[in-house]
């Protein structure tokens, strides 16, 4: 399937798999997977959640048992029993999540993975030396959980790199990073490039995988679909490949310049400030913001400055100082509830899906009532104050809700854990739109969702806001926010920056406002 | 020699309750919370003063105390590790069933004479005046929780196993992706847990008042699980909750032989709130308890395969 010969050459191949297969049950998460990974080179293995990226790559590291297939490691076929083991070959990982210590110090993160007893205060010297030879800055002594992401990505870095792998496993490295922090690892990995190691770059940002690696495989399904040169390849054919179609483009009218502002105003937020509510929650700071009837206003951030608070505090799981630090259609709300603010026309999808935004355990029409009893009594409930369920409307309504989001389950009204991801959060978005809300708060509304489904969520959510209601979408992906914003700000260290149109933003004054770098920017609504 | 005598009678009460924590504490800074301390240290009791009461040697009843605690504690670990059951109903019934079990055990004890176990004296040291006897002529036991708290202490912060114990703590999924032998670790935790909690019961049974009564843990496993939170899982901060609870039980019954005019269960209930009271001062500062409480505590982990 290669094409290429030079890799067949048992000097440069470093790792080779042959028909990995991995059976959880009855689903095959990787199928007769091929894999050829030469030294020095950065290899990117793309798909779509759900592909089988994430158990091919546990299978190569040592953290899951391959069902069948071989692994040659150097030349000679290996098994590689646990993560250990794999470090002790010079496999390394960089895990996107779950990986490290929040209680912890860096040093004493670092040390965990490190076999052999260097003791704890040698450790910190040493991640000091190799930060600084990578351009990878950290504190040793300072606790994990008060990190940021980048920083805590720099700790795994620096943790593989000591152990000194000749092959570094980085999973969705830069998901989480501002594209001034993707830049700096670009170099880091070509540093690294350029000492012989071999890179596995796990990644569905078709650019970047275009600007840094050297050769690609692209899995669908658990299937190896293709192997090429990204290079030579174009975005779109390499996510035709992905996707194994077409993927609809969101459609979205530009909004003619001070349309928005002449509207109402249905939503306003104004010197939100609040303490942390946890150790490694984040404080609000004078937050303010209009979002005008038609409009959507993106809120762009690395995780963990402050948009699941500022998300809180908005859809009323925290209640505010004074009522009229958020005014929901003209009318305080700031010391309302959920229900409350519902009842003024608002609707909430939270980030987490299953345990926030639904009760795993129970059927999509009991979901679709709890979110919308207080809304909605007199439509699903009947006999006053017994409020009995009325399951008919119920049903009717759930399967309304399926057939206009396109909701794909295998049974006819499934419990909400049966759901893959994307078709869950298709039905939680509808969940929200079927009430026609006004104002539509959303925190990371694709996150983990397969492109289709995606695509359709995005297009909802800019429908929404045409029909004339105001739409806060909170987003760590750009590429979502650039696609169905009209004006978007970041947020850095729970503080909001001002506004930027559309037209008159680009990657880098995002990156800029991200990193809290970015005060020039004129107040746009 | 009034003030010798009350400083004594202080650190006697104070050590089971300390020895008893510091146990817990190791297990639940791997993770694991075993409700069920009262129970090992009433089996470690009665195991205790029975090996005792039948060879005639305090020191090896010590040693069964200790074997007791640690088999019952295992019977705990199958259960709640290698069979993942909830670790709060598996612990609560591990206490039933000592309470139960160490009656029946003790039933042929009750009212025989025990064996007590002999102080150190150590000639010139002892006689000192004032803190000679309560530094230097106290039973073995004493000596045993001092040394306890500084090697867990030792252990826990300046040790590449301890350091992992606490990581598998923190976050027993990315200790296992790290490599780290989660069930393994734990399962020498709650050994040592149990072991600790023997201990503590053979030092009631053979120092404290060395006979058999049904019962005589009488809640002490409870204030130790206690212990441990309030002093937000720090070897030291049990070590000074333990005494605070031990001096203020001596108090107050010195104060009722005074015939001070406050209501008995008043000044009964006096050590409890002011263990509380104190530990909840020096705990105040939220985000540093927080941090030291183990995120994963009482989470049961089921390793995929």
């Amino acid at each position: 399937m290669t094409g290429d010969t030079i890799i067949n050459s048992s000097d440069t191949v470093l790792l080779r798999a042959n028909g990995l297969t991995k059976i959880f049950g009855t689903l095959k998460a990787c199928d007769d997977v091929d894999l050829v990974i030469a030294r020095g080179e950065i290899h990117a293995l793309l798909g779509e959640n759900g592909a089988g990226k994430s158990t091919l790559v546990k299978m190569l590291f040592g953290a899951l048992q391959p069902t069948s297939g071989s692994i040659a490691w150097k030349g000679e076929a290996v098994t590689i029993p646990s993560p250990s083991v794999g470090r002790t070959l010079g496999i390394g990982m960089v895990f996107q999540h779950f990986s490290l210590f929040d209680a912890l110090t860096a040093a004493e993160n670092i040390a965990l993975s490190i076999d052999e007893a260097t003791p704890i205060g040698m450790i910190a010297e040493k991640a000091r030396q190799i930060g600084k030879a990578y351009g990878l800055p950290v504190d040793p002594d300072a606790l994990v959980g008060d990190l940021s992401v980048g920083e805590r990505q720099r700790i795994e870095i620096i943790r593989c790199l000591l152990q000194n792998p000749d092959l570094i496993i980085l999973d969705e490295p830069t998901s989480v990073l501002t594209p001034q922090e993707a830049e700096l690892l670009f170099v880091t990995l070509e540093r690294l490039r350029s000492e012989g190691k071999s890179i596995l770059y796990i990644s569905h940002r078709l650019e970047e995988v275009r600007q840094l690696c050297d050769r690609a495989t692209v899995l669908r399904h658990g299937k190896v679909v293709g192997e090429c040169n990204p290079r030579e390849q174009t975005a779109n054919s390499l996510a035709r490949m992905m996707v194994g179609g077409d993927i609809h483009r969101v459609e979205r009218e530009p909004l003619a310049a001070d349309a928005a502002a002449a509207k109402a105003a249905l939503i306003e937020v104004k010197g939100l400030s609040q303490r942390p509510t946890g150790p490694f929650s984040v404080a609000l700071h004078d937050i303010g913001f209009t979002v005008h009837a038609g409009e959507i206003l993106g809120i762009a951030g690395v995780a963990g400055n402050g948009q699941s608070e500022l998300f809180e505090a908005v859809s009323g799981e925290r209640l505010q100082e004074r009522p009229d630090i958020i005014r929901i259609r003209d009318n305080d709300a700031g010391r309302q509830g959920i229900s409350a603010r519902r009842k003024l026309g608002a609707a909430f999808v939270p980030e987490e899906r299953l345990g926030h935004g639904a009760v795993p355990d129970m059927s999509l029409s009991d979901n679709l009532l709890l979110s919308r009893h207080a809304t909605d009594r007199k439509v699903f409930t009947s006999g006053g104050v017994l409020k009995l369920i009325s399951a008919s409307s119920l049903t009717s309504a759930a399967r309304r809700i399926i057939s206009r989001m396109d909701v794909r389950k295998s049974a006819e009204n499934p419990d909400a854990s049966a759901l893959s991801g994307g078709n869950l959060q298709k039905f939680l978005i509808g969940r929200e739109l079927d009430r026609n809300p006004s104002v539509l708060v959303v925190n990371q509304p694709t996150w983990g969702v397969d492109a289709g489904a995606a695509a359709h969520i995005r297009q909802a959510l800019v429908d929404l806001a045409r029909g004339g209601s105001a739409v806060i979408v909170i987003s760590q992906d750009l590429d979502e926010l650039f696609e169905i914003s009209d004006r978007i700000a970041a947020m850095v260290h729970g503080r909001l920056s001002d506004s930027v149109p559309i037209e008159e933003m680009n990657m880098e004054r995002v990156g800029m406002m991200m990193g809290g770098a970015d005060h020039s920017a004129p107040e746009a609504a | 020699m009034m003030f010798e005598a009350i400083l004594l009678t202080v650190a006697t009460a104070a050590t089971p309750l300390l020895i008893a924590a510091l146990g817990e504490l190791v297990v639940e800074r791997s993770g694991v919370l075993n409700l069920g301390v009262e129970g090992m240290m009433i089996m470690g009791a009665v195991c205790g003063f029975a090996a005792a009461q039948m060879t005639g040697s305090a020191w090896i009843g010590l040693i069964a105390a200790i074997c007791a605690g640690a088999a019952f504690s295992l019977l705990f670990g199958f259960l709640s590790l290698t069979l993942a059951t909830n670790q709060y109903a598996t612990g609560l019934a591990l206490t039933l069933l000592g309470l139960g079990a160490s009656a029946m055990i003790g039933e042929s004890f009750v009212g025989m004479p025990g064996v007590r176990m002999q102080s150190i004296s150590i000639p010139g040291l002892t006689e000192i005046p004032f803190i000679g006897k309560f530094l230097f002529g106290q039973d073995p036991i004493f000596y045993i929780s001092i040394a306890l708290t500084a090697a867990v202490a030792w252990f826990l912060f300046r040790t590449k196993a301890g350091l992992t114990l606490r990581a598998i703590g923190d976050n027993h999924t990315s200790a296992h992706a790290l490599g780290v032998p989660v069930l393994r670790y734990r399962y020498l935790a709650v050994l040592f847990g149990g072991a600790c909690a023997g201990l503590a019961g053979a030092q009631l049974s053979l120092v404290y008042v060395p006979q058999w009564v049904e019962n005589m843990t009488s809640g002490r496993g409870w204030i130790a699980l206690a212990l441990v939170v309030f002093a937000s899982w720090r070897p030291w901060r049990v070590l000074a909750g333990a005494y605070l609870f031990g001096a203020v039980t001596i108090g107050q019954l010195h104060a009722q032989a005074l015939g001070i005019g406050i209501p008995s269960q008043f000044m009964s209930s006096l050590p409890y709130l002011a263990t509380i009271i104190v530990l909840v001062l020096i705990s105040r500062n939220k985000r540093l308890t927080l941090m030291n409480t183990p995120a994963s505590l009482g989470k049961a982990f089921v390793p995929d395969r």
